[in-house]
């Protein structure tokens, strides 16, 4: 077994070596390298046919017109582009925005940045489960919210959200709906024909496509307007401009094709390596699982293991490669908001791992997981003097702690 | 054969052999603390280097985006954002990526054009009229280095200081200028400078922003705090490893590589002047090594009618010649050059223009067959008149 294992894949995806062979295609001398924005040659012609073909790629596997797909570079670009393209068009519509804590930062620091110029933004509480209460969301409404934008599959703790019944509602209500589909894409079934979304961000990298790709679908009827927030040449019907970077397009259309030929069987696979992963660790002690069960994406496995730092377990796990939450803030070592989000205490936040499952994971590598983190959990256990009191039967929550 | 290097390049073999292990073997995210995840990190810190080493700056003054335009835009809106300016005042000729960003502003705040002589520069505007011009509150002004369509170059280390001692910022847009002539931004004196990597060989897909950190910018994206907080999103480290090296490569040969383009298209220009009626465009100044944008003058041609730079082109391609009428960004448009329109070129004569520009891996043989070609096509056009008439 190669070392160390990688159980990140919420994080990042390896590209496909089938995805990287198409890429390859369309860089160097000897193949389609031009620009698709040429229009005088047969060099910009191939380039902007492998773009047309990777935009019915993608709007396929979530049953979209290709015309509705906008090409960015990233879901964080999806995400800033639909929310401020939104809220600097329809502005004197309204200025009030919906959206839950527990969003990605790329939406959560774009609604902080909307706030400084003005709008008012509303950030919904997210049951114990990691779900948006479908009542609590509609009591928020005002006559001038503009946008509601909830994520399908949180990051962290991968609980799916019913996109379709909010859809529902923020359609009876005339409010654009946006969805950060960035961790749903290819694991979850997404069909906007039937599904009332209006905008919707997705990201390759996190779908075994390159990084620095993504898109956002843009509905057409009834049509939704945005913004620019990036100006030049007029790429995208005006919506994005930019060179297209062919490559990591036609990357992008090999991973959704492949996503929506191998999602069934591939998720039946994945479900069973997450489910023996938490068998192997559920009968620990003081261990808990975060985000509910009932309603989770297949490779997400949140775990909190009680009175262990997950900073050190991590560091301890130095074989595996996990992550104690989001990558984009594990710079800071700030417990999960999304957990604190949950109502778990500090404590538990801070001692939670996320496991993340994917298409190259073995039923060995999880074997090796469990037997690995069983061993680290007790080790670190063993020398916290808290595990002891605790073991001791001494309720940590009812100490007062001197000060110094 | 392609004569297209300007919209874009070809990927260097050694580019790629860089970027292929980070797609499939370190692919980890680098804002991860595993190892994995430090190893993505540590390749784009000497991606960052490689790129600095291109421009003589620091690394942490490299900020990566997306590509070139995304780049303009942010040094446009986040400088002005950041330094609370409220004017901009950009060259006649800039890419439209400055141009559109300019637009959009328009509505709320001063916009300012700055203009250019016949040969596409501000060298034959006195300097009296270019102080005049920029009298008034402070602002950004935003000048490219080299230009896309004709190649003229801006001698940017010249008029920055100048225009920084009338109280306002410089931004350069060098996208065009990096791999095909010196890029000094410690001795440019300007305060942003624009990259991207596809012109030089590297993936597209990804650019860079240099900066200077007097400046206080202010981010355009936002979300996960990458890029010091100046560019959110997860990096894309394939194509930063691979901008890196073609960085690397670009600095390396530089010398060899304008030498060597310098002696295709003058070999190019000589047989092309012997055609009748052809104008070079910014011929009398500096210009890129690489690029002739040319057309035809109307009035000993053909009677006054010219030829349609895209019909032209056209043809061209039809014998397997990759050229175009000018900026890839602009060619879905059909209004003619807007950076010829500012030079004082004649429309008809606008209409005819034809860019050429050359790459490192052209020949002296496919320039044969291309001024063959560009002949055969003009000697047609008496032809072409009377099936017309």
């Amino acid at each position: 077994m190669k070392l160390p294992i990688y159980l990140d894949y919420s994080a990042t995806t390896p590209v496909d070596p089938r995805v990287a062979e198409k890429m390859c295609e369309y860089l160097t001398i000897d193949q389609k390298f031009g620009n698709p924005a040429s229009r005088s040659h047969k060099f910009g012609w191939d380039a902007d046919e492998a773009v047309k073909k990777a935009r019915q790629q993608v709007a396929d596997l979530i049953n979209a017109d290709p015309k509705e797909i906008v090409w960015t570079s990233g879901a964080t670009e999806s995400d800033n582009l639909a929310i401020k393209g939104v809220a600097h068009f329809y502005h004197k519509k309204g200025k009030h925005i919906i959206t839950c804590k527990t969003e990605h930062k790329a939406v959560l620091d774009t609604c902080r940045q909307l706030e400084r110029e003005g709008f008012d933004v509303t950030y919904l509480d997210p049951e114990a489960t990691g779900l948006i209460d479908i009542k609590k969301l509609e009591a928020a409404m005002r006559d001038d919210t503009i946008l509601v934008s909830l994520m399908h599959v949180n990051n962290e703790i991968g609980v799916i959200q019913d996109i379709a019944a909010i859809g529902e509602l923020t359609r009876s209500k005339g409010i654009i709906f946006h969805v950060d589909a960035a961790q749903s894409a290819g694991k979850v079934p997404i069909d906007l024909k039937e599904m009332k979304v209006d905008l919707m961000s997705f990201s390759a990298h996190k779908i075994y496509g390159p990084k620095g790709m993504g898109a956002l679908y843009v509905r057409r009827k009834p049509r939704i307007r945005l913004e620019a927030q990036m100006h030049g040449g007029g790429h995208e019907r005006g919506m994005r401009s930019g060179t297209l970077a062919v490559h990591q397009i036609v990357g992008m259309g090999e991973a959704f094709q492949i996503a929506q030929q191998e999602m069934a069987t591939e998720n039946e696979r994945i479900r069973m390596l997450r489910d023996k992963l938490w068998n192997g660790l559920d009968d620990m002690e003081e261990v808990y699982l975060n985000g509910t069960a009932d309603s989770k994406v297949t490779g997400n496995l949140n775990v909190s293991f009680n009175f262990v730092e997950g900073e050190s377990l991590i560091m301890a796990l130095k074989d595996i490669a996990v992550s104690s939450g989001s990558a984009c803030t594990s710079a800071s070592l700030e417990p999960s908001y999304v957990l604190r989000a949950l109502g778990r205490n500090d404590e538990l936040a801070h001692s939670s791992i996320r496991f993340s499952i994917g298409r190259f994971t073995t039923e060995d590598e999880i074997d090796h997981t469990i037997s690995i983190v069983r061993e680290k959990v007790n080790k670190l256990r063993d020398l916290s003097v808290l595990w002891e009191m605790h073991k001791d039967g001494i309720d940590l929550s009812k100490i007062e702690w001197a000060a110094h | 054969m392609y004569f297209d290097h300007n919209a874009s390049t070809p990927m260097h073999s050694e580019v790629l052999a860089e970027m292929m292990p980070y797609l499939q073997h370190c692919y980890a995210n680098p804002s991860s603390v595993h190892s994995q995840g430090r190893m993505a990190r540590e390749a784009i810190n000497y991606a960052r280097q490689q790129v600095a080493d291109l421009v003589n700056a620091h690394p942490s003054q490299v900020i990566f985006t997306s590509g070139g335009t995304e780049a303009n835009n942010l040094a446009i809106k986040g400088c002005i954002q950041g330094m609370g300016l409220s004017r901009l005042v950009i060259g006649a000729t800039e890419h439209p990526s400055v141009k559109d960003v300019a637009a959009s502003f328009e509505s709320f705040m001063q916009v300012d054009t700055l203009p250019v002589d016949s040969q596409g520069t501000l060298e034959g505007i006195g300097n009296g009229e270019i102080e005049s011009l920029l009298s008034g509150q402070p602002a950004l002004v935003s000048l490219m280095m080299a230009n896309n369509e004709t190649g003229a170059i801006q001698n940017i280390a010249d008029i920055a200081p100048q225009i920084k001692a009338q109280g306002h910022f410089v931004h350069t847009d060098a996208v065009q200028a990096a791999g095909k002539t010196v890029v000094d931004f410690a001795s440019l004196d300007v305060d942003l400078l624009t990259l991207s990597a596809h012109k030089i060989y590297g993936p597209k897909g990804v650019g860079a922003l240099i900066f200077d950190k007097k400046i206080d910018l202010g981010a355009m994206l936002h979300g996960g705090g990458q890029e010091k907080k100046y560019r959110s999103g997860t990096e894309n480290v394939a194509a930063i490893v691979g901008f890196g090296k073609a960085a690397e490569l670009a600095r390396q040969n530089l010398i060899e590589n304008v030498s060597r383009l310098k002696r295709l298209r003058e070999y190019f220009e000589q047989k092309l002047g012997m055609l009748p009626g052809v104008i070079i465009f910014s011929e009398k100044t500096a210009r890129l090594p690489n690029t002739t944008f040319f057309g035809m003058d109307t009035s000993t041609n053909t009677n006054g009618r010219g030829i349609d730079g895209e019909t032209l082109l056209m043809h061209l391609d039809t014998q397997g010649i990759a050229v175009t009428s000018g900026s890839a960004c602009a060619s879905t448009r059909l209004q003619p050059s807007h950076v010829l329109m500012a030079m004082g070129v004649g429309e008809q004569t606008a209409r005819s223009a034809i860019r050429v520009s050359f790459g490192l891996q052209n020949t002296k043989a496919e320039i044969d067959q291309l001024i063959d070609a560009i002949k055969a096509q003009i000697e047609m056009i008496p032809y072409l008149e009377i099936v017309e008439n």
